[in-house]
């Protein structure tokens, strides 16, 4: 799906939409946030709901002095004028943070980039190699196409373990990257544990076993009761030790149905004893006393095996996914500056009225406006105790 | 006594805390309320050292890992985190109904990890996909996100029940919170939770691409997962560009936890990397 054409036309689709839509706010928005002196209109605030009152026995001049210090050290800009009866503070702060939701449609342009770019530019492929092994071609995921790298990939050893319970432990695999015929990286991989060489990554994705080429076969006679214990091949055909006749394996099985159970891996094998006609032998590798159940003149069973492993490699180019990446980080920093900052002006103005004078703390927040309201009480209520 | 038998037992003082806040709702009875809320830091403290003595139980057992690996261990840290963000809004906001309205969301979450039979609650050993140490900051920030929406679901059920008092004069409403405050209180928690969510897919997303090669596999709890983002997404932009308020926005909260328990519990049901919960 990643790479058919009307995915790429959607993503395509979707972040021109995202900009065009973006820009258009931004550069209305742009003019608002760049300003070198904030504007700001005080019959607004005046009139705001959002308002703290309190008497001062001080002077507006002696006030003054000491809200002007208080207020600047929480709120970046700040600007004060006289008036008539007294004089007002304006502050504001964090007026940058209304970049925030441009910063998170950004990251979200970038993901969708990055998306696109690894999709035309990267692939995602699995190869299968058995140990001791190399290959240097991968079959692409979903297709049929192969894809031939610029090095080859051994697989020196493959190993798997389990936990008591039976679930599977680990699964690890030994590689070495060849490059003409050299051998240049070595490295164990793990799932979870991936091979970074040249831009291609090599994931730890499945295994399979191989047959074995080599058994050791036990025949147990029941006239003598000896046990003779045999090297085999596939193919290759034995003679039956005390002189009963020939044996051959015919063909190795992953899994074999045997009256409606599946007895797991099992060698087939055909016997042939003196003058009479040869009969098919089912030799299950985890049932070595499968045979005895023949009642023939002897029981045959796979004493030794060694399987073989192939490791399953997922591998992958993805150029774009440092981009995304970089989209990731950018939406967790943009929400965090949408959601929890907020552009906040504060008025604060100061009237002689009578022996006492009135002070009014106002302010708005162009985001969560009743933490706004606890802010002002709590500045209205530092104000008044401030000495 | 271990860690299982903790947490069933943690689960009967949620059981009993819900309770209480339901009582204390109902009577207008503020005894029964502080009680409640005792009895859920004492919930809370089980919990946690639940959590704990898992964690230590699975050392011993030769295989320490964080208890955050299956379907059991999740609903465990997830009753943990809504009881916890519920404690921290009742102090803050000093309304103990809020409470009859999340904490049954916990008690059922840990009843459901004690009690269903489907849920096996021993300690297992990580398969490889799980070794990572991704999958702490995965399944924490998930969590974290999901408990919020479910206290923002609970808020905003409590929300439509208020906004009928005028046309239903009901004297249980009495004593909630006013509706612009739970509003505003459900608004922060979709808030909260998206963030959380948010760093929950990323991480999700980082952890694939370290284990498979991918960040992005369309597997069902990737692909709701988004889609749950995209139901929170909505009602955020419905709020910042449309203005929504109030009902819609409750509604909107409502379908948001519905499609979380979709991602949590129903793609369970189909095949993915993510069958363990
Ligand atoms: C973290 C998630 C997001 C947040 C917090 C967010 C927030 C916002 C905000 C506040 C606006 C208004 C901008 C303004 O007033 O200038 C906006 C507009 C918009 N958002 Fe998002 N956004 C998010 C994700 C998305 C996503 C995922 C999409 C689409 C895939 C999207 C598409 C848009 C579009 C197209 C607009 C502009 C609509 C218009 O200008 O009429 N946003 N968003």
């Amino acid at each position: 799906m990643y790479h058919s054409w009307w995915f790429r036309f959607l993503l395509l689709l979707l972040t021109t939409n995202i900009i065009v839509c973006s820009i258009d706010r931004l550069s209305a928005t742009w003019k608002i946030i760049f300003v070198k002196i904030p504007p700001f209109n005080i019959s607004r605030f005046r009139n705001l709901s959002n308002k703290e009152e309190f008497k001062d026995n001080r002077s507006p001049e002696i006030l003054k002095k000491i809200y002007e210090p208080f207020i600047s050290k929480s709120f970046s800009y700040i600007k004060s004028e006289q008036t008539d009866k007294g004089f007002y503070i304006f502050a504001e702060k964090r007026r940058w943070t209304r970049l925030g939701v441009y910063t998170i449609h950004l990251s979200i342009v970038l993901m969708l980039l990055g998306g696109l770019i690894g999709s035309i530019f990267g692939f995602e492929g699995f190869v299968n190699i058995p140990e001791g092994e190399k290959k240097e071609s991968i079959q692409i995921r979903n297709t049929n196409k192969i894809h031939k790298l610029d090095f080859e990939i051994r697989c020196d050893d493959f190993n798997l373990s389990f936990y008591d319970s039976g679930a599977p432990k680990e699964y690890r695999s030994s590689l070495t990257i060849l490059e003409n015929g050299k051998p240049v990286v070595q490295k164990d991989i793990i799932v979870n544990d991936p091979l970074h060489y040249k831009g291609i990554n090599l994931f730890q994705s499945s295994y399979g076993v191989l047959p074995s080429k080599e058994f050791v076969i036990n025949f147990m006679s029941k006239e003598s009761g000896m046990n003779y214990k045999k090297k085999a091949m596939i193919g290759q055909e034995m003679k039956i030790p005390e002189d009963m006749g020939t044996f051959v394996i015919k063909d190795y099985m992953n899994s074999y149905n045997f009256m409606g159970h599946n007895i797991g891996e099992t060698l087939i094998g055909i016997l042939t004893p003196n003058n009479i006609d040869p009969a098919k032998i089912i030799l299950p590798l985890r049932y070595p006393n499968f045979d005895k159940m023949r009642k023939g003149n002897f029981a045959i069973s796979v004493a030794d095996y060694k399987p073989r492993y192939y490791t399953g490699l997922q591998v992958t180019k993805d150029p774009g996914v440092w981009v995304v990446y970089s989209g990731f980080i950018m939406i967790i920093i943009g929400c965090f500056i949408a959601f929890f900052m907020s552009h906040q002006r504060l008025f604060i103005e100061v009237e002689r009225g009578g022996k006492k004078c009135k002070v009014m703390v106002a302010g708005t927040s162009n985001k969560n406006k009743l933490r706004m309201k606890d802010n002002l009480k709590e500045i209205a209520k530092n104000l008044a105790g401030l000495t | 006594m271990n860690s299982s038998n903790l947490l069933s037992i943690t689960t009967f003082v949620y059981g009993l805390a819900a309770f209480l806040y339901i009582f204390s709702w109902i009577f207008k009875k503020p005894a029964p309320g502080i009680l409640a809320t005792w009895t859920a830091i004492l919930g809370l403290a089980g919990n946690t050292a639940g959590i704990i003595m898992r964690w230590v139980e699975s050392y011993w057992l030769g295989i320490g890992h964080a208890p955050l690996s299956n379907l059991y261990e999740s609903l465990i840290f997830y009753s943990w985190t809504i009881i916890l963000i519920y404690l921290v809004i009742e102090k803050r906001y000093k309304n103990r109904i809020i409470g009859a309205f999340t904490t049954p969301l916990a008690f059922l979450a840990l009843a459901y990890a004690s009690l269903s039979p489907n849920i096996d609650d021993r300690i297992q050993p990580l398969i490889p996909a799980l070794k990572s140490n991704w999958l702490i900051a995965h399944v924490i920030t998930c969590f974290v996100g999901y408990a919020a929406f479910a206290i923002a679901f609970g808020i905003s059920f409590m929300y439509l029940l208020k906004q009928r008092e005028n046309e239903h004069k009901g004297l249980l409403l009495d004593h909630f919170p006013e509706p612009n405050v739970l509003d505003e209180l459900t608004h922060q928690m979709v808030v909260f939770g998206f963030l959380f969510l948010s760093i929950g897919i990323i991480t999700g997303a980082v952890w694939a691409n370290s284990a498979w090669g991918r960040y992005w596999g369309w597997d069902p709890k990737e692909t709701w997962s988004l889609i749950t983002w995209f139901v929170y997404a909505t009602l955020l932009h419905a709020r910042m560009m449309r203005g929504w308020h109030g009902k819609r926005i409750a509604y909107l909260s409502i379908a948001g936890f519905t499609a979380v328990l979709f991602t949590y519990f129903g793609v369970n049901l189909l095949p993915g990397l993510h069958s363990y919960g």
